[in-house]
């Protein structure tokens, strides 16, 4: 087997050191009733052509984004990723290496946190960002239990903006714990409508901009009033390229800032692995989930990096940490950062403008086929009302090749909204994909 | 081209001693020190060509007014991040026996086939007509970890290892209250044990108690009977265990935690150990994380991503957490919420499917090595650790002596007594011998413990080569040759890091030198 050295010579010779009889000496501990006899009821192994083989015919059952007029978006980004990016993730010193908890052999990952930390700091307008979360959802859950841990109180109020599945996976995880989640019901514009739901007995309040709708919306009012009852203010972000245009979450009087940051350098990869970005205000730092890189110096006084303030973790503080997270995102937090130093702020700016313009371009295109457009502003994603089932309208659609975006049904089927289809365009669409969109929505 | 060789030195004659050697400009041949972004980019740079695009004319009052982040043209960014790379030691360029990370061979048909467009290109949205390459895959995945673990049900979507224990725990939460038993609040925990164990259960508002371990190393059963009552909602243990040897009563331990009403959650860090051999559903396990980044070989990054599918017992199933894939008219489709046949799933992980990108990887790894390859990794495994435990018990102290370990062997510091050399100096001296240091000091209930893991993916020579090194330092320190581990690490990048300053004045990006004066 090509992944295994060892020799059957190698074996006996190894067996005679220990002084075991055989393979079967070592696993005496394992009740004999526990025993395999053989191998279990599946496949025998595989050459690296006949597995290839498998996995590409598995490819090619699925139509790539790639493929054709693609308007998906929702939490997930279809964007360019230049080529350095994945050839620089895929160095041996950076795919196979672990968690850099030995600094002296691992300068290339710490620094390189650093360097990302920085990044999600400036994206977000806030003092400082951790080393990565799973991604946006798991972060914004954890953006709450961390309003608990700050204010002690146990209600969070979710804007009817926030992307559904964010709002279950806070629910599920915030709720386990013992907080009272409120979600205040889906509406286009919905983020003033929390501002009357904030009482002394909130922890924070979670807003999206922008939102699950592509509504972009100033949020500091909303600020104001949570900090006037003592709450704080989370914003969540699910397009990071948003970030290069829009006022950032920190200028806007965010004290936490979650952000899914698949949108810079990394793949669809149908939801997954993507890198949840986590930004808070300086004075919160030691309530913060998950890793945190630090500037230090060596026994020489040279300057290098280190995992810090671990105290807050896992494995220092056991039942007592702010988080189990352990093992996070670092590739794609690897990737994230290639892919922003290469765009540079000026670079990410005129990406994100880009995508508006794209997004204007496609919001006339739909207005020209007769569909009303819900958004009043908007980055580069529109909630569009079609005449019926936003689901059918995406299946007759996908019979002229044209992949016309998320159903919102699709999302949350119980917030009657199945006539509201959600549209994307990134720098990857084409003008030709959006005149096809329009030609199909009018025969439609 | 050839070289010109005349009146040009070809030997080394009269290089003289390195030591004390200084460059000119402190650079340190490959090993060049290598600058911030933030000290080497422009403000207004980019490494990216994009087309010109007309202003947001519709955003008033919307827009930032800066972005203060630099950027680099693209061959200044490839250069950065290559020197960077060459700071990092990897599984790559040697032994990496971290203990509990199973840190092995990752291969790079893997790579390839996570990056085909059905796979990587693919929305989490796109309509799922389109999309059933990848369900197809998921469920070929699900099918084989429910074999190998001998278990009927499979969660695919927790994220790394503490995500699935998050995930195991919600099921047990789930299936408590629905039977009336919310009281059972408590987690029985070994002293042993991973972090993440009592953190996730404080997570999902559980107390945490500790159980007590024998002296060889094993969960003390009369302690868990003791404190097996009314109020345990689950045990967590770590099997094979963070000592790195199997329990030898799981199934007896398993059997009183069902008399007592409370599910057995094993966290399968360690499933390397008995994957093809043992099936955790023969061990009476009610659900059990997989790291798919361990076992299963996805890479592990530099600290992630994971991905940790947890599999289920009849009794916990029904609680799974949306979504998951099942076999439809249509072909596959995914059950996205908490109705109908699935209204007891106790909700979301996160937003999409799990880590795709890791199950294309994992399924590769698992079709490469097939059912008889697996059971040859967890031999293998188990083999090479006992082998470094054989050839290194007279110069060091096995912390259990005593009986073969599983695919770890502990060492305590017992030998290093008297020598004024501690764990930690010996694992810095690690690292001038090129290699990566062993877990240490954990697990907790070892002193100064030194957790070494070889995985299946070494050869005997590397094996040699290894405990040769090992070797030759125990015999240095117990020479009493301190300041070789004093001083360690000598010869890597960097010597070793203040990291109380680190914690105690913490800077945690970047910031021009004005603001820190």
């Amino acid at each position: 087997m090509r992944y295994l050295p060892l020799t059957p010579d190698d074996r006996a010779a190894m067996l005679a050191v220990i002084g075991a009889p055989d393979i079967d000496a070592l696993f005496a501990d394992v009740p004999a009733a526990a025993r395999l006899s053989g191998p279990v009821d599946l496949a025998l192994h595989a050459g690296e052509l006949e597995v290839e083989r498998e996995l590409a015919a598995l490819s090619a059952m699925s139509r790539p984004a790639g493929a054709g007029p693609f308007f998906c978006g929702a939490g997930a980004y279809k964007h360019h990723v230049p080529a350095t990016v994945d050839h620089v993730i895929q160095r041996s010193e950076f795919l196979t290496s672990y968690t850099p908890y030995q600094p002296e052999i691992a300068q290339g990952t710490l620094q390189v946190l650093f360097e990302f930390q920085t990044q999600v700091a400036a994206l977000t307008g806030l003092d400082v960002a951790n080393a990565s979360m799973y991604d946006g959802s798991t972060a914004c859950a954890e953006a709450v239990m961390m309003a608990k841990r700050v204010t002690r109180r146990e209600k969070a109020i979710l804007s009817g903006g926030l992307h559904p599945h964010y709002a279950a996976t806070t629910q599920t995880i915030a709720h386990a714990e013992g907080m009272q989640i409120v979600r205040q019901a889906a509406a286009i514009d919905a983020e003033a409508a929390v501002i009357d739901a904030i009482d002394d007995q909130t922890a924070c309040v979670v807003v999206q901009t922008p939102n699950v709708f592509g509504v972009v919306t100033d949020v500091s009012k909303i600020a104001e009033a949570a900090h006037a009852k003592g709450a704080l203010l989370i914003v969540v972000t699910t397009e990071a390229v948003s970030f290069g245009l829009l006022k950032s979450p920190g200028e806007m009087g965010a004290d936490i800032a979650v952000a899914e940051g698949q949108s810079i350098g990394n793949a669809l990869n149908y939801g997954g692995p993507y890198v949840g970005l986590f930004a808070v205000r300086e004075k919160l730092v030691r309530n913060m989930p998950g890793r945190l890189c630090g500037e230090t110096v060596d026994a020489d006084g040279r300057r290098g990096y280190v995992l810090t303030l671990s105290t807050r973790e896992q494995h220092i503080r056991r039942e007592k940490a702010t988080s189990n997270i352990c093992t996070n995102s670092g590739l794609c937090a690897l990737a994230f950062t290639i892919h922003m130093t290469l765009l540079g702020g000026t670079g990410l700016t005129q990406l994100a403008k880009i995508n508006h313009a794209k997004a204007r371009e496609l919001k006339a295109a739909v207005e020209g086929a007769g569909l009303e457009v819900l958004t009043p502003r908007f980055f580069n994603e529109i909630a569009v009302r079609v005449k019926g089932s936003a689901a059918r309208l995406v299946d007759d659609l996908l019979a002229h090749g044209i992949v016309a975006g998320v159903p919102y049904s699709r999302l949350d089927p119980h917030a009657g909204l199945d006539d509201v289809l959600l549209l994307c365009a990134t720098e990857t669409t084409t003008s030709d994909d959006i005149a096809a969109l329009a030609a199909a929505l009018k025969a439609a | 081209m050839t070289m010109q060789n005349v009146g040009r030195p070809t030997r080394p004659e009269g290089a003289g001693e390195t030591s004390g050697f200084a460059s000119l400009t402190g650079g340190r041949g490959l090993l060049q020190d290598e600058p911030l972004i933030f000290e080497l980019g422009g403000w207004s740079k980019t490494g990216v060509d994009l087309p010109p695009a007309e202003e947001p004319s519709d955003l008033a009052g919307l827009t930032r007014e800066s972005l203060p982040l630099p950027g680099l043209s693209e061959p200044e960014t490839m250069r950065h991040y290559v020197r960077l790379s060459q700071k990092n030691h990897a599984i790559d360029l040697a032994l990496y026996p971290l203990g509990s990370c199973t840190m092995k061979h990752n291969p790079r048909l893997n790579e390839k086939a996570a990056r085909m467009a059905g796979f990587a290109d693919l929305h989490p949205l796109a309509p799922l007509a389109t999309t059933q390459g990848a369900l197809e895959l998921m469920d070929r995945l699900a099918h084989w970890l429910k074999t190998l673990t001998g278990m009927p049900a499979v969660a695919l979507t927790p994220k790394a290892g503490a995500h699935g224990e998050l995930c195991g725990l919600l099921c047990i939460k789930a299936a408590h209250e629905a039977a009336g038993q919310a009281h059972r609040r408590t987690v029985l925990v070994p002293t042993s044990a991973h972090g993440t164990n009592p953190a996730t259960a404080a997570f999902v508002g559980y107390s945490v108690q500790e159980i007590a371990q024998t002296e060889d190393g094993r969960v003390d059963l009369a302690d868990l009977e003791a404190k097996l009552g009314p109020d345990v909602a689950a045990i967590m243990v770590t099997n094979p265990n963070t000592c790195g040897l199997f329990e030898r009563d799981v199934i007896e331990i398993a059997r009183i935690t069902h008399a007592h009403g409370a599910y057995f959650y094993c966290d399968g860090a360690n499933f390397n150990a008995i994957v093809g051999r043992v099936r955790p559903g023969d061990l009476g396990v009610d659900a059990m994380h997989i790291n798919l980044h361990k076992t299963f070989s996805t890479p592990h990054g530099g600290g992630g991503p994971g991905a940790g599918p947890v599999v289920l017992s009849a009794a916990l199933a029904p609680f799974a957490p949306a979504p998951w894939v099942v076999h439809g008219p249509d072909g596959l489709t995914l059950v996205e919420e908490a109705a109908d046949d699935a209204a007891q799933a106790f909700g979301r992980m996160s937003a999409f499917q799990g880590q795709m990108g890791m199950f294309v990887r994992a399924y590769a790894y698992m079709r490469s090595h097939g059912a008889d390859g697996l059971r040859q990794v967890a031999e293998d495994a188990v083999l090479n650790a006992n082998y470094i435990k054989a050839r290194l018990s007279d110069v060091m102290t096995p912390a259990f002596p005593d009986g073969p370990c599983m695919h770890e062997a502990l060492f305590d510091d017992a030998w290093l007594e008297g020598t004024g050399v501690t764990t930690l100096d010996f694992a810095k001296a690690m690292i001038d011998e090129g290699f990566h240091p062993m877990t240490m000091y954990f697990p907790l209930v070892v002193h100064g413990a030194m957790l070494i893991e070889p995985t299946e993916t070494e050869s005997k020579r590397e094996l040699d080569r290894f405990c040769d090194a090992l070797r030759a330092l125990a015999a240095a320190a117990k020479l009493g040759d301190v300041d070789r581990f004093k001083g360690a690490p000598h010869l890597a990048p960097l010597r070793r890091l203040d990291e109380t300053l680190a914690a105690r004045k913490p800077k945690l990006t970047w910031k021009p030198e004005a603001e820190f004066a």
